[in-house]
């Protein structure tokens, strides 16, 4: 599969909050500006993938976006991987294509969170609730606590993600928070559910994005501005929840990883970019690990020591991430890592070919990992 | 059905789960054993989640555990709970092998705890419930 399909178009919706916007409207919005980009004209397109949106869920959401663009597609769905939907929808939407089943792909996501319904973000958790157990930031904490504990990583490691995430954001004009973050300010933030502070929690956000998928050979026919070529994807299920998974602090991202790598013909060393899923600060510390750019337990060193800004030794979320760009669950990732393979990054990095993309979600229960190239 | 007084949550009555929150209002906590193949599990389910027999028994916890990894609230995602901040969340592993969520209890400070040290189960009643809580083996 390594280079057979691009994404050849991506777009997205303003983030932030979208008051009285449906998340029918922010998918509408965030496909037309894809197609817009792909040159790509919606008849062309029969295969529809959407994550639902996460504050509601709503059964065959996928069709009712589809009737809202006027498709009656070949291949249809939602797929339900939490925050790792995004980046399976597109490899499954190539895999899609590889069968036979269509040709061209959409997949979409939108939400709003901020100025809609967050009745899907409070999870309850059952009988667990009533030890106080609840909300997202809890589970994040816990794996946070293991990991500090087992390898002595700090807050202030924790930090270093936030201060390098908002450092890109400040560049980025489509960044919600564009203000520069101290590590003094990280460390006088609200402590939130210890050890995690108000600074290691992203944003909550409005927001919808879309990209199109479609083979290479297809993008070179219809002379599509800038493919870029999906190099290797994969995906691991850590499924159980964080009180019954023996392991805390490593999850099946390796396997993810792992396969991605191995699809694209690459090792850690030759990745140029990364974004990673940063929901919450530890989770790029141990995605680092896992995906085999430190060793166990060494991820809250790298992003202190080894550097994840424009001139550490992996540029990471350099849009701003979930952290700082937007609070969408993913796509922005994607997006972003397109960006940078195309050369048209609000940061840069010179001279770029290779970025590894995660998205992951529950509580690290999902995950998945896309690995771009340079644009075709 | 018994709703708790200070949270939306309902216990559940029916046999399975609410076996076990019965067990635990007459003062034993208990986790399932597999009779096919030995394995211990919590939370409670109707089939032996590593050999899928449907053939388990319940046992009394011995009430010795350890502490994997723990949080502390500072925010209350309830209006019920804000008059318990701050308070510690746990995942805690019997020495029989299951592991649930817990709250540490008779600590002063929070922050002072470790990883994998031991602990010893204290059910409290919390409103009308009783609860499986965990405190630190200190000798």
């Amino acid at each position: 599969m390594r280079g057979k399909y691009v994404i050849a178009g991506v777009g997205h919706t303003t983030f932030g909050a979208h008051e009285g916007r449906t998340t029918i409207s922010m998918n509408v919005e965030a496909i037309r500006n894809a197609l817009a980009d792909a040159n790509v004209e919606k008849g062309a397109v029969d295969a529809l993938f959407v994550k639902f949106p996460t504050s509601q869920f709503d059964f065959i959401y996928a069709h009712k976006v589809a009737e809202a663009i006027g498709l009656q597609p070949r291949v249809c769905s939602v797929m339900d991987q939490a925050g790792a939907g995004n980046a399976s929808m597109i490899s499954f939407a190539a895999m899609a294509i590889d069968a036979g089943l269509c040709e061209i792909a959409v997949v979409s996501f939108a939400d709003n969170p901020k100025t809609g319904s967050r009745a899907g973000l409070r999870k309850p958790m059952g009988t667990n609730e009533l030890f106080g157990w609840g909300g997202p930031v809890g589970g994040y904490a816990m794996i946070a606590r293991r990991h500090m504990e087992e390898f002595g990583t700090t807050s202030d490691q924790l930090g270093a993600v936030a201060v390098a995430a908002r450092g890109f954001a400040v560049d980025n004009p489509n960044a919600q928070l564009r203000k520069p973050l101290t590590l003094e300010a990280h460390r006088e933030s609200k402590m939130i559910v210890a050890p995690l502070r108000r600074d290691d929690c992203c944003l909550v956000s409005d927001g919808g994005a879309a990209v199109v998928v479609m083979s290479a050979t297809r993008a070179r026919a219809l002379g599509v501005a800038a493919p870029v070529p999906i190099l290797g994807f994969g995906q691991g299920h850590t499924a159980w929840s964080v009180e019954q998974r023996t392991d805390l602090t490593s999850t099946m991202a390796v396997r993810s990883a792992q396969t991605a790598y191995e699809m694209a013909g690459l090792t850690p060393a030759d990745i140029d970019v990364a974004q990673f899923y940063d929901c919450f600060t530890i989770v790029p510390i141990i995605t680092l690990e896992d995906y085999g750019f430190c060793e166990r337990g060494r991820g809250g060193d790298f992003v202190a020591s080894e550097g994840i800004g424009i001139d550490g030794k992996l540029p990471m979320n350099t849009s701003g991430g979930l952290i700082a760009e937007t609070g969408m669950p993913g796509m922005q990732l994607v997006i972003e890592g397109v960006r940078q393979m195309r050369g048209t990054a609000s940061t840069q990095v010179p001279g770029a070919q290779t970025c590894v993309v995660s998205n992951q979600g529950g509580v690290m229960q999902t995950h998945s990992t896309l690995i771009l190239g340079e644009r075709l | 059905m018994t709703q708790t007084a200070s949270m939306d949550v309902r216990l559940p009555t029916d046999p399975l789960d609410g076996a076990y929150w019965q067990a635990l209002a007459e003062g034993s906590h208990t986790f399932q054993r597999c009779q096919n193949c030995g394995n211990a599990w919590l939370p409670p389910r109707h089939e032996c989640p590593r050999c899928l027999a449907s053939a388990w028994a319940w046992e009394k916890a011995s009430g010795e555990a350890r502490l994997i990894s723990w949080v502390v609230f500072h925010t209350a995602f309830h209006p019920a709970l804000a008059a318990r901040l701050p308070y510690a969340v746990a995942v805690v592993e019997l020495v029989e092998g299951p592991r649930l969520i817990s709250n540490i209890v008779g600590v002063d400070d929070l922050e002072s705890l470790r990883i994998d040290q031991p602990l010893r189960l204290r059910i409290e009643r919390e409103s009308d419930v009783a609860l499986p809580r965990y405190e630190p083996v200190t000798d």
